[in-house]
């Protein structure tokens, strides 16, 4: 690091003009190695993605390029009005739009740059995007659904003519959803206008540079890469397990019983920031440190269900360090400056390494000092899930999820986008589509699939050829058949679809709602939680404990709980399964006790319990354990597999058992393990190979069984209206209206039922099975572990439950069961209602 | 309309009711079936809703005419009534019957064929569906019985509705099941809608207040195999 500033001074001097030197130079700075690096790179006309730590400076790196070019001549031409836009800044994240106007405001000003900067978000008002039409900033700050309908509109070419560059930040987190397919479908568009535009993204470490390098470039011809800079180091963040006085619990996500210990942590420090992986677990922590806050700290709470104007309260309040702590969910990962933050807590286990470090990279936004963080496990599994994360913290393992193919659905979007902008040849939009390296592969029947799905819907009955939304004219252009479906569009742009949710209000007690309406609104709880609620239920939201009152068209109705105790949990589930890398570390950390020596006293001797009872594990074997257990029998197996995959896998396996005769009655899964019961003994019929475990495990339960299950399945159902809202099938919003999440979830379901029985094989369906296998089921993963697995299965057929078993034997009961037995439930309450009217 | 003929046992999953004094046979497909009138009604089939919405850019799948009428094909087959009343709403919209494509228009007139059928007009559709045999009528009486689509404000005896889709919602365990049902409280029933795309309104709704006696309320929801009588204490709004 010493010689290094010496020759980025040298280096500045080639490629920074005077002004930016004298600013560096007054702010007693000097330029980063990487920031010059960048900057000649793309002064020679090249794209390019820079890797680095947080806190290196990437954002002012991502925008010299930028910046250098406007400080030279205007570019304004003799006669002509304005220029158009100069650079393109997009990110996944409103605020973080907000928040780089903010930061580069400074020096744009401080330099005396004739340059401006703009935001663009679903937040601003229309006279600005009109007027941002007319007059057009230097530099635009985006997100990735404002591009989409910026370039849907008529006169998208004459507005991006005179685009340079655009930048991408957080990239990584981009490229793994949908929104990245539609914002490379966008940047391809871009491309076409602009065929010399260059790329710049920054990103934090991700395991495949070479992915994130193809998709900033061109496809044409294949195998294209950006120019690829890593600025590595930054000082070893400090991180710790803590090391509880308290009995770590089996099972459970609270990790309640460590509340004291953490409360001191924070007073021990400035500021703290608390990450949890739930919303309700962000809501138990918080009112769990409120009730041990003797000194009153100023402790807040964070995260995406809460009302806007609440959160932005606490944004405020944390950027003027006025509080001493926050508890967070994901909505704080991406890369906001969070004031002086110089201690993290991550309660919970992380689920994977990459966004361990990420999380930790939030403490002492600089990169030069070690970030200081602490690891709480909620229950002794995550114990040696934190454990191994933190082993390979400190190797630098990366494990972000490999990248996949374009989703057919987000193409059928941007197609009806295109023909918003410009009648388009389907030739040329083939060509370019191509250059977008999530649909590099894409092939041209498919294609040709997805524009007949736009124009018609794409069915074998041709029924509304009548109706198409686009049409093929004679000179071999498609255009938009009537300007309502351009209309349309633009009010369902994007790929994001909201879980439906109803506001939570509060009202008095006891009232009924409609005399005192005017409570305050505390944020949006999913209607699927609510549902399950009855009059007078408690829970937890918005730090507070509430009693349920009722709901009334699209709000529900709360009122003050007496008590601190709230009646009914809320158990969301980990939002992220455990990562592939990190199964592997804890699975191979169980099967060497060597590394057990570094676990929490009663957790090893936990591990050692279990070898004397049952058997570890070896790391490439998956131990089934067998035992009854009151009426019941039991089966509990280990595959480290994460809970999609853990779930698939178990209603696979219970199809299986049932025709094998085993009347199997429900499961639950959980990142770890999987337990099945069952009326019959399992364990027994195991022995007599009526059925063999290799036979129950075989690969060829991904085959017809999975169809055959799928086929029913909800998962498929809600996985389908995605697909359904992202295409334009249906619409999330109609011209003059908001259809509620009710109704378009009704409608998706008859809808799936009626395709899937007249036309199984329609693209949409194709479509939703595609991003199933990767999402929800996870079937690709556990694909991998059934092959792993061949010849690896070990039983142990035992007369009691064993340690290992403990914590998820705990979660039957806690968790729903998983089974499509909504008749059952019906059955109970006909049942009860015979019994009660004494009719049977 | 007094005469008893020798009681029809009702199929398997059916259950079987009183209505002003008629026997009714509640099958959990959603039809309803009177024996001793060899009578059988349905509501709110809503055929050709998807073409209707594809005229104003939905274009969701063209398939629902054809899934409605086969399930309509089954119950007639297991039931050969000799009086069919399509209780209104039979299209989704008033061209909806010029719209339907030719070979469902011919399975429709071969389930016809042979009984008595009556169109009782909706709101969605009014007139005469084109082309098709069949009676128009606004309602319809036979013995205690009113068949009418809109269920009356002040309460009649013996009146058979559709209209407006009901469903109901139980929680059980922690869990939400809500499905179709027939709404009924002994004196009048409200039907639930028959067609592919058609969705439903809760019976705890506003719009069915005052419909129904409270205390003899019964949701009659729609299972996989069978129906299930739940009483209005069980029942969650929503």
């Amino acid at each position: 690091m010493t010689e290094q500033p010496r020759l980025a001074e040298q280096n500045a001097a080639v490629h920074l003009p005077e002004p930016f030197l004298k600013w560096f130079a007054e702010k007693g700075w000097s330029p980063r190695a990487h920031q010059i690096e960048l900057l000649a790179i793309a002064q020679a006309g090249q794209s390019v993605l820079l890797i680095a730590p947080t806190g290196a400076g990437k954002t002012l790196a991502g925008f010299l390029p930028s910046l250098t070019e406007l400080a030279g001549p205007p570019r304004r031409r003799p006669g002509q009005a304005h220029r158009g836009i100069h650079t393109l800044y997009i990110s996944p994240l409103k605020a973080l739009a907000v928040d780089i106007e903010r930061n580069l405001g400074k020096p744009v000003e401080e330099i005396g740059l004739p340059v401006t900067i703009e935001t663009r978000t679903g937040d601003t008002p229309a006279h600005k995007r009109q007027r941002q039409k007319l007059v057009p900033p230097d530099i635009l700050l985006t997100t990735p659904e404002q591009l989409a309908l910026l370039i849907a509109a008529p006169d998208a070419r004459r507005f991006f003519e005179d685009l340079h560059y655009v930048v991408l930040d957080e990239l990584h987190s981009l490229v793994t959803s949908k929104r990245g397919h539609l914002l490379s479908l966008g940047l391809a568009r871009l491309r076409s206008f602009v065929p010399g535009l260059q790329t710049i993204g920054l990103s934090a470490t991700v395991a495949e540079p070479d992915e994130l390098r193809r998709w900033l470039v061109s496809q044409n011809p294949p195998g294209g890469m950006a120019e690829l800079i890593v600025v590595t180091g930054g000082a070893k963040p400090d991180i710790s397990i803590l090391d509880s006085e308290e009995r770590v619990p089996w099972a459970g996500h609270s990790a309640r019983y460590a509340t004291p210990e953490i409360y001191s942590e924070i007073k021990r420090h400035k500021t703290t920031l608390l990450f949890v992986n739930t919303r309700s677990q962000a809501e138990l922590l918080f009112q769990e440190l409120w009730r041990v806050n003797e000194d009153t700290l100023p402790i807040a709470l964070h995260h995406g269900s809460l009302d806007v104007a609440q959160r932005r309260r606490v944004e405020k309040a944390m950027g003027e360090n006025t509080l001493r702590a926050i508890v967070a969910t994901s909505t704080l990962d991406l890369g906001i400056d969070w004031g002086d933050v110089d201690l993290v807590v991550h309660v919970g286990a992380p689920k994977g390494a990459s966004r361990l470090a990420q999380r930790i990279g939030r403490a002492n936004h600089r990169m030069d000092e070690p970030s200081k963080a602490i690891l709480i496990p909620a229950n002794r599994f995550e114990v040696l899930e934190c454990r191994a994360a933190l082993d390979a913290n400190y190797l630098g393992a990366q494990d972000t999820p490999p990248l996949v193919d374009g989703g057919l659905d987000v193409l059928a979007q941007h197609v009806l986008g295109c023909a918003c902008g410009a009648p388009f040849l389907a030739d040329t939009l083939f060509e370019e589509v191509r250059t977008a390296a999530p649909y590099a592969s894409l092939d041209r029947p498919t294609f040709d699939r997805v524009i007949d799905f736009v124009a018609t819907g794409g069915y074998a009955l041709k029924n509304y050829e009548r109706y198409a939304r686009i049409r093929l004219n004679k000179d071999g252009l498609w255009r938009v058949s009537n300007p309502r479906i351009a209309q349309q569009y633009r009010l369902n742009v994007g790929t994001i679809i909201e879980v439906p949710a109803l506001n939570v209000r509060y009202i008095k007690a006891g009232s009924k709602g409609s005399a005192s309406r005017g409570g305050r609104v505390l944020g949006k709880i999913e209607e699927a939680f609510l549902e399950t609620l009855t009059h007078g239920d408690t829970f937890m939201f918005a730090g507070k404990v509430l009693r349920f009152e009722g709901i009334r068209e699209n709000e529900c109705f709360v009122s003050n709980a007496p008590g601190n105790d709230a009646k009914v949990p809320y158990y969301g589930g980990g939002k992220f399964p455990l990562s592939t890398y990190l199964a592997e570390q804890v699975r191979i950390m169980l099967d060497d006790p060597q590394r057990w020596k570094k676990l929490p006293e009663q957790v090893a001797d936990w591990l050692r319990f279990q070898a004397d009872k049952s058997v570890l594990p070896k790391r490439d074997d998956l131990l089934i354990e067998t035992f009854p257990r009151g009426n019941r029998h039991y089966l509990v197996a280990y595959p480290f597999e994460g809970r999609l995959a853990h779930q698939t896998l178990g209603m696979l396996l219970t199809r299986r058992l049932d025709r094998a005769g085993a009347r199997p009655l429900g499961f639950v899964a959980t990142d770890y393990a999987l337990a099945i019961w069952s009326l019959a003994d399992m364990g027994r019929m195991f022995r007599a190979k009526k059925p063999s475990l290799a036979a129950l495990f075989d690969q060829d339960m991904l085959g017809d069984d999975l169809e055959a299950w799928l086929a029913g399945s909800w998962l498929l159902k809600r996985t389908f209206r995605n697909c359904a809202l992202i295409s334009g099938l249906i619409e999330k919003r109609h011209p003059g209206q908001e259809k509620s999440g009710r109704q378009v979830t009704v409608s998706t379901d008859l809808i799936y039922d009626v395709l899937r029985s007249h036309e199984p094989d329609h693209i949409l369906l194709q479509a939703t099975r595609a991003d199933a296998a990767t999402g929800l089921l996870d079937v690709s993963r556990l694909a991998e572990m059934l092959s792993r697995i061949q010849g690896r299965i070990v039983h142990k057929h035992l007369e009691q439950i064993s340690p290992l078993a403990v914590p998820i034997m705990l979660e039957i009961g806690k968790m729903p069961v998983h089974g499509e037995a909504d008749d059952t439930l019906l059955m109970d309450a006909a049942t009860l209602v015979e019994e009660a009217m004494g009719t049977k | 309309m007094t005469r008893v003929l020798a009681t029809t046992l009702p199929l398997a999953g059916a259950d079987s009711i009183g209505i002003a004094g008629e026997r009714a046979i509640c099958d959990r497909r959603g039809v309803l079936y009177f024996p001793e009138l060899r009578l059988l009604t349905v509501s709110d089939l809503h055929l050709e809703k998807g073409s209707s919405l594809a005229r104003r850019g939905t274009l969701i799948p063209p398939y629902d005419t054809g899934a409605t009428l086969l399930r309509l094909q089954a119950v007639i087959a297991d039931y050969q009534p000799a009086i069919v009343i399509s209780l209104g709403d039979s299209f989704h919209d008033g061209g909806g019957a010029a719209r339907m494509h030719s070979s469902f228009r011919e399975r429709l007139e071969a389930l016809m064929a042979g009984r008595d059928w009556f169109w009782v007009a909706g709101n969605h559709d009014p007139d005469a569906p084109a082309d098709l045999p069949g009676e128009t009528v606004r309602e319809l009486a036979i013995g205690a019985l009113v068949f009418r689509h809109e269920p009356s404000a002040v309460r009649v005896e013996g009146e058979i509705s559709g209209h407006l889709h009901p469903c109901a919602r139980i929680v059980q365990q922690g869990r939400s099941v809500r499905r179709r049902c027939f709404a009924g409280d002994g004196g009048r029933m409200i039907m639930p809608a028959f067609g592919a795309y058609t969705g439903s309104l809760n019976v705890l709704d506003r719009a069915y207040a005052g419909l129904f006696r409270r205390e003899t309320l019964m949701a009659y929801m729609l299972g996989a195999e069978r129906i299930f009588a739940i009483s209005r204490s069980m029942l969650r709004p929503g």
